[in-house]
């Protein structure tokens, strides 16, 4: 289960991936470890560019790492070729063989190693099953959708029952409503299969809904690992809190610890508590965050003052930006109901009060 | 009124004329001198031999019989004629050997190509080219230079102290001419096809557990085949009536099927022999290219 600690599926340790010679070095992966547990959905999640992918083709074998280990259910796979590792990929452009059939692909795992005929074609009708594709098992690949396609490189990838299935943004090239519907389709699929998925992806939407575990990377390392929850609510730097969702960054000095709360004076004078992690230090210069649906607006005073500055209509919800008198921005994510407005006005001048619980301090 | 969709079809028909109008004369220059010269020596072979050259126009179907039967001298009687034949087959083999050394050098060849990265991948293609930039007998004298007696290779061989070899004039000598002359023709079109090769199905199929051999054999290979059928056609097709390279370095010791030829046209005074000769190398290459090219596609479709 995804909150205990299970045993590790795949683990990373200390693996740096260095592209390039000499001054021309650059580091794609910089001193990376990750535990990944067993039948767990794991998301590596970033912007391009943060090593991502990177990680991803060194669990794959397409890639070898300058240093460290990649431990499969205990042995090091790091310096295997690819094809001789129990890990199967679900590309970005799903990389399927043109010159064969929707079958042939699904099969084509399987006949490299060496599997009795019988077996395979038992197999693959049972693949062609599980991604609802039975009917067009006898087309190109060339001559399907490409949410078909997705279906096959899935059925492809998942046909020789790897250890664990590597999926690298496998749902990008799809439009919105075909997405929503592959991420419950995959979900499906991993709670079927009970194989570990690591899913690449820099939606930080797709993460937050289908993920057991999230791994948020930017330039090249790890930030933080935590569930989905986690992630959001207790984001332990502000490179994650700006990624993740939208965020107010207050600037605050942290006076009192104890019992995982600080004692936080805002610059408005107010004084909130704030969650903190542990071994924080009080200082003068912190930085809470609170996101837009975890704090109010009054009429009157709050924790913090200001004036609206611009309203934004999103149907499920109203942002409202505004400008505090301390000079720092801030939106109010308000509900929207449907018989009145949001009640507030451009110019207005305004109060916003922080909950007991919606503050969080950051780690820098 | 005529409607509008009337006026789209009659608009539609005058740029259909237009087109052919257009490009009528340049269809005219190309059809003229693509089957003209072919018509000229269709005809001239079913016509009897001058006394010095040319011919008389008097209908004979004697080049064509010439081509693979002997009249014999004395009775009339006729039998295969042996000696054609053998050049026939001669040209055939060597032909084959040509395109098959050539692919066995040409696809490492284009497969180094085209994992280059971009930039370098040009220059690759500029150096594969440089040897079109010479005259086709000068760089068979080049080749001659590295291979006869005293060349290159002997020298090397007696420094080192080895017992040089007779290379210059063997069949060897012929081959390693034709391979050098003809490799650019087999590595283009295999680049060509392999440079749209979508390399990440290269890395699918590593991931799908393909061994390298495997991988070769079935993924690279079958989307390279297009490349693969071009280049075996354009190496095939001079090959076989290569004069120049067979001369010079098999020391006309065997007769090639481009020697034959000129002989008739030439001290031989058998202008419809040599007419008959070309159109049945001609067709001999098209039924051989049909059946190649049918069964690479249905081997495709078998496969796919």
């Amino acid at each position: 289960m995804p909150d205990q600690p299970g045993k590790s599926a795949i683990e990373v340790r200390g693996v740096r991936k260095v592209f390039g010679i000499g001054d021309a070095q650059v580091a794609a992966l910089d001193t990376v470890s990750v535990s990944i547990r067993e039948n767990e959905f794991f998301t590596l999640l970033g912007p391009s560019g943060c090593g991502k992918t990177t990680l991803l083709r060194l669990i794959a074998g397409f890639d070898f790492p300058s240093e460290g280990e990649i431990l499969l259910h205990g042995q090091d796979i790091a310096p295997l070729p690819p094809f001789k590792r129990p890990v199967n990929t679900v590309f970005q452009s799903y990389a399927l063989f043109p010159h064969m059939t929707v079958a042939e692909n699904i099969g084509f795992g399987l006949e490299m190693l060496g599997k009795p005929k019988t077996e395979i074609k038992a197999r693959v009708a049972e693949m062609l099953k599980l991604v609802k594709m039975e009917a067009l098992s006898a087309r190109r690949t060339s001559q399907i959708s490409g949410g078909q396609q997705q279906r096959v490189a899935l059925a492809r990838a998942l046909a020789p029952q790897p250890k664990v299935l590597l999926l690298d943004e496998p749902l990008s090239a799809l439009d919105y409503k075909l997405r929503k519907e592959m991420q419950i389709e995959l979900k499906r699929l991993q709670h079927q299969t009970g194989i570990t998925f690591i899913f690449v992806t820099h939606d930080q939407e797709e993460a937050l809904t289908m993920s057991d575990r999230i791994a948020v990377m930017s330039a090249g390392k790890i930030l933080q690992i935590g569930t989905p929850w986690d992630i959001y609510d207790k984001p332990a730097e502000r490179f994650v809190a700006d990624f993740i969702g939208e965020t107010n960054f207050l600037t605050a000095a942290i006076t009192g610890i104890g019992n995982g709360k600080a004692r936080a004076t805002l610059k408005s004078g107010a004084t909130i508590d704030a969650t903190v992690a542990e071994g924080f230090q009080p200082k003068a210069n912190a930085t809470l965050v609170v996101r837009p649906e975890h704090a109010k607006l009054t009429g009157g005073k709050g924790d913090l003052s200001g004036t609206v500055e611009n309203i934004v209509y999103f149907g499920t919800d109203t942002h409202i930006h505004v400008q505090l008198d301390s000079g720092e921005p801030f939106t109010v994510r308000q509900q929207n109901t449907r018989s009145a407005g949001c009640g507030f006005e451009r110019g207005d001048k305004v109060g916003v009060s922080i909950g007991n619980d919606a503050a969080q301090v950051l780690r820098d | 009124m005529a409607s509008a969709e009337e006026v789209a079809k009659a608009a539609e028909r005058r740029d259909i004329r237009d087109r052919w109008l257009l490009s009528a004369p340049a269809l005219l220059i190309i059809f003229l001198a693509a089957t003209g010269p072919l018509l000229i020596v269709l005809v001239y072979s079913f016509l009897t031999p001058g006394p010095y050259g040319d011919v008389k126009w008097q209908f004979s179907p004697e080049a064509w019989i010439s081509v693979f039967m002997e009249r014999d001298i004395f009775d009339d009687t006729l039998s295969l004629a042996a000696a054609h034949v053998t050049i026939f087959w001669r040209s055939i083999k060597l032909a084959i050997v040509t395109t098959l050394a050539t692919l066995v050098l040409g696809f490492p060849t284009a497969y180094f190509m085209a994992t280059r990265s971009e930039k370098t991948r040009d220059l690759w293609l500029f150096l594969i080219t440089i040897p079109f930039w010479t005259n086709l007998l000068i760089r068979t004298f080049a080749v001659l230079q590295i291979i006869r007696n005293e060349g290159l290779i002997n020298t090397v061989l007696l420094k080192i102290g080895i017992t040089p070899i007779q290379i210059l004039f063997t069949d060897t000598a012929i081959l390693i001419g034709m391979a050098y002359v003809y490799l650019p023709l087999m590595v283009l079109p295999i680049y060509a096809s392999m440079e749209k090769l979508d390399f990440r199905l290269v890395e699918a199929g590593y991931d799908l557990y393909a061994t390298r051999f495997q991988v070769l054999r079935r993924i690279i290979f079958p989307l390279v085949k297009p490349g693969v059928v071009a280049g075996s056609i354009l190496v095939f097709i001079p090959a076989l009536g290569a004069y120049v390279t067979p001369s010079l370095l098999g020391g006309g010791k065997n007769m090639m099927l481009s020697n034959l030829i000129e002989l008739q046209f030439g001290q031989g005074r058998n202008w419809p022999l040599g007419s008959a000769l070309s159109i049945a190398v001609m067709v001999i290459v098209m039924v051989a290219l049909l059946a190649y090219v049918r069964n690479a596609g249905q081997s495709e479709m078998r496969h796919g």
